[in-house]
């Protein structure tokens, strides 16, 4: 029970955060908060030695189970290895957010409830077996990281960021859902171990490529590959202990895990390994060459995230690959599932940090321009100090543990022109040369963040607030990492054993059966291979680039704005869906009642005569007719005149009194047709409803009472002569084709011995179906009591107005 | 200027005795001839109209001081009443129940509650008529 609770102790605790706010003010909220993720850390570190022999826990939780929907905490090596991320970086970012946002003037209360419904939300994305709660906690993620970008909602960037961030990421999250249910359909379970196990089944399933490609969308739009990744810079309006923890070490790994989670499931397709590499390769070149473009620190960050995820995507797309080759265990490719858990960790670790040094340079020197920085380095050592080995990391520079997953990177992607799968003989040299390309651009970026931040000339004039060295609280969270980084590059093999191995069993379950299997070991110095002469070639390439980087940057405003993806989406928000969709409304919500009559009149005609002829319905019998007399003969004639002199009067007043007459005509027939009861009330009715359209008449204002006929149109003509058409036909062919016997012979027999009665229309109104009767009058009355209030409301809101006046 | 319609007057106070009766008639026929409450409240309004038309709003009200609105409320109260009543013992809604009785002054007369629930109909008819046509004749 309590690994079920685990998933939601954050939410929990969320609740007695604002409490704690209001009544505890001179203590940080944030102490109060630490406690959470650090409870978890220690709660789940008690799985590790079960874990990395290969064990899994599971724990359930029935929610729904009619539906087969439930809570479940599914902790194997891949989702312990997030659990554990998630939990231990929250720790760091509550560590270092207690410095980083002021007691005072910030809404802390807020600030720690979004957090925690993420910590929760995320921890509940990676455990969860079961795909509706993982949805479930998916769309959590967004809607708490939409709080957190607009957590200064007084600033119009941060609203826009959040806004954009969560249109992208919910609109992908939409179609995962899709992509979820196509799967539980095809396998009839929403659990994703069961489906796992029914894998090739699936594959030939005809539905297997649709959910493919919407849970990638889904996967794609939240971990900020090309062309979702656009929402990620804009997110950067966030405080900075969210950026690093949602925007570098969580959030937008959430995507990764969700592709590596169902490796075992589409890895058998081809279009899932050239999507997830191509794309993947594709995000990691543009994330690198645009990064060089930003000049806010955290946008340039932004970018590098969005490049590194690509590059764990690609790895992950490149590790599919092994399902297709026998005994792949023994070749190169065994590599890329293993670097791509290896450098997801070791991306958590130095982009954490990053951010956070990136934070404290804003807070200390007030702006995260680039351009007005520099000089930094003697008045924050720290800060340099833990910046500069998670640039060299995120460069791939030894001694950081960057440099042992980039190495693995660089085989892995080599290893893709060894085989000549899927065409990749043509193809596949281009990945190496891709990774490569982007890897100098990395390099690039990376010195271009800590060099023009911490070295070169001091402006102190142009910084808002005079520099000087963070607090130690907010040190400890970036000195903590760093040191992680510096130590994981000393002793990779125990991370591996511990964390990257079981995770790889998760990913490839078809290769391995227990971590033991997984015979890859880490080492820094391996050889003179071909990797190693690529990252001295990237160094040395790199850092020419680099010291020549004033003369060819310009390079990149020559681009042209028109062009970027922003515009696109800016113009697909604001134009396509505002102003196009709006002017499309308008095109047909006219606001003419004339208009929408129209549409109605011919909607009908066009479905009831359509049906008619489908359904070969039409049928004309003469069967059972009565025979014409001559009242009916003059009466219709009588009838047609009135309705025709109705049509094409010249003056309103003819029209009323001609329509009178149709309707006397009407209470003729009545009376020929022996119904005296409907003659009576016919008569009277059309006495008071003409007498109601005079007065009507008679009220006409002035100016507009101009004698005129209707003006002839040919469409409304058309439309009248086709529904007119379509009432004869129907009524026609329900008449010549009677099915069932009338039931009135009942009425007849009954209407003495029963209802005690001798009038058969009033026996019936009152007694067989007063119960129309009763509603009828009660609209009676409604209409009645509406005449009563339109009238006298009107008029006493006429008084009120004089007596103001 | 006031035209003095003597024999508009006359005839409308000697006439609305006779189409109120026949309204009364027609009503009470229903069950059995051609009417009922519906045609019957119409008529009964119509009398009304016509003493409306002879003399003024302010006289008829005076003379027949009815809040119709009032009327509309007590006829959907009465039909939905006696609609209800046989669900007191026992039967489906609108269960209609009649006998023959020996009333005196009538003799044997048949009592049908099909007829209070016309009753219903007929006071909502003379109301809702009544409400229209003075509303909108008070209307400036």
């Amino acid at each position: 029970m309590l690994q079920i609770l685990c998933l939601f102790i954050p939410i929990i605790a969320a609740f007695f955060m604002p409490f704690l706010f209001k009544k505890i003010r001179n203590v940080h909220t944030g102490w109060f908060v630490l406690i959470v993720p650090l409870f978890l850390v220690v709660y789940y570190s008690t799985f590790i030695p079960a874990v990395s022999k290969g064990e899994t826990v599971i724990e359930q939780l029935s929610w729904i189970p009619s539906l087969g929907i439930s809570f479940v905490s599914y902790i194997d090596g891949l989702s312990l290895l997030f659990s554990l991320l998630i939990s231990g970086i929250g720790a760091l970012v509550v560590l270092y957010s207690i410095f980083y946002l002021n007691r005072k003037k910030e809404q802390l209360h807020n600030f720690y409830i979004y957090l925690l419904i993420f910590m929760s939300a995320m921890l509940g994305v990676v455990q969860s077996d079961n795909m509706i709660t993982l949805y479930f906690f998916w769309e959590l993620t967004s809607i708490s990281s939409f709080l957190l970008i607009g957590y200064w909602f007084n600033r119009d960037k941060s609203r826009f960021g959040a806004l954009k961030s969560m249109m992208i990421t919910v609109a992908g999250g939409m179609l995962m859902l899709g992509g979820f249910v196509l799967l539980s359909l095809m396998g009839g379970t929403f659990s994703i171990r069961a489906l796992i196990e029914q894998a090739p089944q699936l594959a030939t399933n005809d539905l297997f490529i649709v959910a493919l490609v919407l849970i990638l969308l889904g996967a794609f739009t939240k971990s900020a590959q090309f062309p979702f990744y656009i929402w990620l810079p804009d997110a950067m309006e966030a405080p900075t202990p969210v950026s690093a923890y949602l925007h570098s070490a969580t959030m937008v790994k959430a995507g990764i895990y969700l592709v590596a989670r169902f490796t075992p499931i589409f890895a058998l397709s081809e279009v899932w390994v050239w999507l997830v590499a191509g794309i993947g390769l594709l995000t990691l070149f543009w994330g690198s060459f645009f990064a060089l473009k930003q000049t806010d620190l955290k946008g340039i960050l932004a970018f590098s995230t969005v490049s590194q995820l690509g590059l764990i995507m690609s790895l992950l797309g490149v590790s599919a690959i092994a399902y297709h080759i026998d005994g792949a265990e023994d070749t190169v490719f065994k590599y890329a599932a293993f670097a791509a858990i290896f450098h997801l960790i070791n991306h958590a670790t130095f982009k954490g940090s990053l951010f956070m040094i990136a934070g404290i340079v804003d807070h200390e020197t007030g702006t995260r321009d680039i351009r007005k920085l520099g000089g930094l380095m003697s008045l924050m050592p720290v800060s340099f100090t833990v910046a500069l080995i998670g640039s060299f990391s995120m460069a791939g520079l030894p001694p950081f543990n960057g440099f042992l997953s980039k190495e693995m990177f660089l085989t892995a992607m080599l290893s893709v022109t060894e085989f000549d799968l899927f065409n990749f003989s043509t193809w596949g040299p281009l990945f190496p040369i891709i990774a490569w390309v982007a890897s100098v651009f990395t390099f690039i970026y990376s010195f271009y963040f800590v060099f023009k931040t911490f070295t070169g000339k001091l402006n102190v004039d142009q910084l808002p607030t005079k520099p000087h060295e963070a607090p130690i609280g907010m040190l400890i969270s970036p000195v903590l990492l760093a040191g992680l980084v510096v130590t994981i590059f000393f002793i990779p093999n125990i991370v591996t054993d511990t964390f990257v191995k079981p995770a790889v069993v998760a990913i490839q379950p078809f290769l391995y059966s227990s971590p033991y299997d997984v015979n890859i070991h880490v080492s820094a110095w391996h050889g003179p291979t071909t990797e190693l002469y690529m990252t001295i070639g990237i160094v040395v390439v790199g850092l020419l680039l680099f010291l020549t980087l004033s003369k060819w940057q310009k390079l990149y405003s020559a681009l042209p704005e028109r062009f970027t993806l922003n515009r696109l989406y800016d113009f697909t928000i604001n134009e396509l869906l505002g102003s196009w969709m709006t002017r499309f409304s308008k095109l047909y919500m006219t606001g003419s009642i004339r208009k929408y009559l129209a549409y109605m009149f011919t909607a009908i005609p066009v479905i009831v005569i359509g049906t008619l002829i489908v359904k070969n319905a039409f049928a004309f019998k003469f069967e059972g007719s009565s025979p014409i007399h001559l009242y009916e003969i003059i009466l219709i004639l009588v009838l047609v005149i009135g309705t025709i002199t109705t049509v094409f009067a010249r003056s309103r007043i003819t029209s009323i009194i001609a329509l009178g007459a149709v309707g006397y005509t009407v209470s003729l027939f009545f009376v020929i047709f022996n119904a005296p009861d409907l003659a009576l009330t016919q008569l009277v009715i059309e006495t008071i409803s003409v007498a109601l359209f005079l007065m009507a008449f008679y009220h006409l204002p002035k100016f507009s009472k101009v004698e005129e006929r209707t003006r002839f149109k040919f469409g409304r003509a058309f439309v009248s002569i086709a529904v007119g058409i379509m009432v004869t036909l129907v009524a026609l062919s329900s008449h010549s084709q009677k099915f069932i016997e009338s039931i009135s012979s009942y009425y007849k027999e009954t209407v003495y011995s029963e209802a005690g009665g001798g009038n058969i229309v009033n026996v019936i109104l009152v007694d067989y179906r007063g119960f129309d009767t009763l509603f009828e009058i009660a609209v009676l009355a409604i209409a009645g009591i509406s005449i009563f209030a339109m009238i006298k409301l009107r008029l006493s809101r006429k008084e009120k107005n004089y007596e103001s006046k | 200027m006031k035209v003095n319609n003597v024999i508009l007057q006359f005839t409308a106070k000697i006439v609305f005795f006779i189409i109120f009766f026949f309204a009364i008639h027609i009503f009470f026929a229903g069950h059995y001839t051609p009417g009922g409450g519906f045609v019957g409240g119409l008529v009964t309004a119509s009398a009304i109209v016509l003493l409306i038309i002879a003399f003024d709003l302010n006289t008829v009200q005076r003379l027949l001081p009815i809040n119709y609105v009032y009327l509309v409320a007590i006829g959907l109260i009465l039909a939905l009443g006696t609609a209800a009543i046989s669900m007191f013992v026992d039967q489906p809604f609108f269960t209609h129940f009649f006998d023959y009785f020996y009333l005196p002054l009538f003799g044997k007369t048949s009592l049908h509650t099909a007829a209070l629930f016309d009753l219903g109909v007929y006071l909502v008819v003379v109301g809702v008529t009544m409400t229209i046509i003075q509303t909108i004749g008070d209307d400036e």
